[in-house]
């Protein structure tokens, strides 16, 4: 079989149990596809070259042995882990992420790390200290960020499935601008242990994928408590399969901040597109919530401010070079941090943002009482083309502005493409919001999208 | 609207153990007015009644068994093998007294 490369995680999960291909054909063609396209889009930071004999080993497994592309600011013992800053270019972690340690032991394999924003500050995959990765649905534009390059190397084919990490739109954005599926659980879902911290209370690692499906066959594996994150939640994990192939006539759904401005060219696009949902029967309103506007100023005040508690570890004297070497986006972030948290500022800004942040939780409760899920765009726009982040100190914020209030509540969205624009063949992304701890209602109103549209470039040749 | 001036960064640099130059001193005044002008916006709101929120999840006061989980636990040799400048088994670490700052 040709063009494995191409597979669904669920497609190859399937083709190996049969048998119908082997892990060494896989392997061989992924491989190629990497290094026939890893230099032109700066994706990989690191390839595990054991993959293919620990994939042998795991055969019999759950996942069969499938290559698991990882977001480099998991810690990995296989692979160094990066968080692509130059501060940890040579850290080769002595233990293992919770999330890639449940990704193997359900018998997937650690395939390679992936390219992001330096400490996952920024939006592009452009901040990064080892260069920006390419968007490849387009070259010119970036692919988003945070998780830039899982998020390309799944639009790419240069992967069957990834794992993201979403502080503020870091999973949502770059799935949305790649034309990719994206995934970011309830806070709290999943653990964060391993992961190189950025902002503690909002950072919830989950899948980059191409299909709804494959987003669901990770989150099964990683969701959960885990006594090493005393953030995460006892709350039973639901089998998130059960949701998909459900019929959504019952739900009631809210589309909120369309008619912000800066919107108004692709408010028509979504207008069309959220028709589909009527059509499956769907209730559909436009709902009015608060301004995501003050949550910008929320989210870079606290993310700042927990940017400067978790980054004070770096002292080079454990692991990784000293402070002198961080970039510019990191020094920006530490000292805005550390300036909202000093003496006589911490009322007026961080106390503030903290208060701020309630009333975002009250005004989703309001909306939740009505609706079961609410949906938006999830981004103000199409990809933006490359060294548009450059000088800009608010431009992820802006670039996430519909996605922070969900971010800094803690709720689980999905970002799912839903239009292509074909003289430019960029994609648009529609976030669904759920409820904390309600993934199954979302998953259930992103797989009916997807499998009654054709805006999904792996489900055509179904 | 928040200003910040120059010496303010300047001392926040050395709280954060930041170096930084001159000319990035500049730089940083400009974009911190910049990104605070922005926050600034959250004044606009009523929060006299409202409680902050720290945690989303609701959870208070995780506490749990104190034991040595042995599978977590570092060899001497892993604790010690992302380290720069080690002696003997320890870490060396700068000198941080007689210094002025």
């Amino acid at each position: 079989m040709n063009n494995l490369h191409q597979l669904t995680l669920k497609k190859a999960i399937d083709l190996l149990a049969s048998k119908e291909i082997s892990l060494e054909e896989l392997y061989v063609q992924l491989n190629t596809q990497v290094s026939t396209l890893n230099d032109q889009y700066n994706i990989y930071l690191s390839q595990n070259n054991q993959s293919l004999e620990t994939a042998n080993s795991l055969a019999n497994s759950s996942l069969k042995g499938a290559p698991i592309t990882i977001k480099d600011n998991f810690c990995t013992q296989e692979l160094p882990t990066t968080a692509s800053s130059q501060i940890l270019e040579t850290f080769q972690p002595q233990f293992d992420s919770t999330v890639t340690k449940k990704i193997k032991e359900a018998g997937g394999v650690i395939y390679g790390k992936t390219n992001m924003d330096a400490w996952a500050h920024g939006s592009s995959t452009e901040t990064s200290d080892f260069g920006r990765t390419l968007n490849p649905r387009n070259k010119e534009y970036l692919p988003g960020g945070s998780s830039g390059g899982s998020a390309a190397a799944v639009a790419s084919d240069l992967a069957i499935a990834a794992i993201g990490s979403e502080t503020a739109g870091s999973i949502r954005q770059p799935a949305a601008w790649c034309g990719a599926v994206g995934l970011k659980p309830t806070y709290g879902r999943v653990s964060r242990f391993g992961v190189v911290s950025m902002a503690s209370s909002t950072d919830s690692p989950g899948p980059i994928t191409k299909t709804v499906e494959d987003a669901v066959i990770l989150f099964n594996y990683i969701a959960g408590y885990d006594p090493r994150d005393a953030t995460t939640s006892k709350n039973e994990v639901p089998d998130l399969t059960q949701a998909l192939n459900k019929e959504i006539k019952d739900l009631k759904i809210g589309v909120v901040y369309l008619d912000i401005p800066g919107l108004e060219k692709i408010k028509p696009i979504y207008e069309e597109q959220l028709k589909i949902f009527e059509k499956l029967g769907a209730n559909v309103e436009i709902a009015k919530a608060m301004d995501p506007r003050y949550a910008i100023s929320v989210y870079t005040v606290v993310q700042r401010a927990e940017v400067s508690s978790n980054l004070a570890r770096y002292d080079g004297i454990r692991y990784g070079l000293d402070r002198s070497h961080f970039g510019d986006e990191a020094k920006r972030r530490i000292m805005l941090g550390t300036y909202t948290l000093s003496k006589g500022y911490a009322d007026k800004y961080y106390n503030l943002a903290q208060k701020v942040r309630t009333l975002f939780i009250q005004d989703f409760n309001r909306l939740f009482d009505e609706y079961d899920l609410l949906i938006s765009p999830t981004s103000p726009g199409y990809a933006k083309k490359i060294g548009a982040s450059e000088g800009e100190a608010m431009f992820g914020e802006l670039e996430d502005m519909l996605l922070e209030p969900s971010s800094i509540t803690g709720l689980p969205g999905i970002s799912i493409p839903c239009y292509r624009d074909p003289q430019t063949n960029l994609y648009l992304g529609l976030d669904i919001v759920a409820p904390m701890f309600k993934e199954d209602l979302m998953i259930q109103a992103a797989d009916a999208f997807e499998k009654n549209t054709n805006w999904n470039s792996w489900r055509k040749d179904e | 609207m928040s200003k910040i001036s120059q010496s303010t960064v300047k001392h926040v640099a050395n709280l954060a153990q930041i170096p930084i130059s001159t000319q990035e001193e500049e730089q940083l005044t400009a974009d911190f007015s910049k990104t605070l002008a922005v926050v600034d916006e959250l004044q606009e709101l009523d929060t006299s009644k409202i409680e902050p929120t720290h945690q989303v999840t609701g959870l208070k006061n995780r506490v749990r068994e104190d034991v040595v989980i042995k599978e977590q636990m570092f060899t001497q040799e892993q604790a010690l093998a992302n380290a720069k400048d080690t002696h003997q088994g320890f870490f060396v670490v700068p000198k941080v007294i007689d210094k002025d700052s």
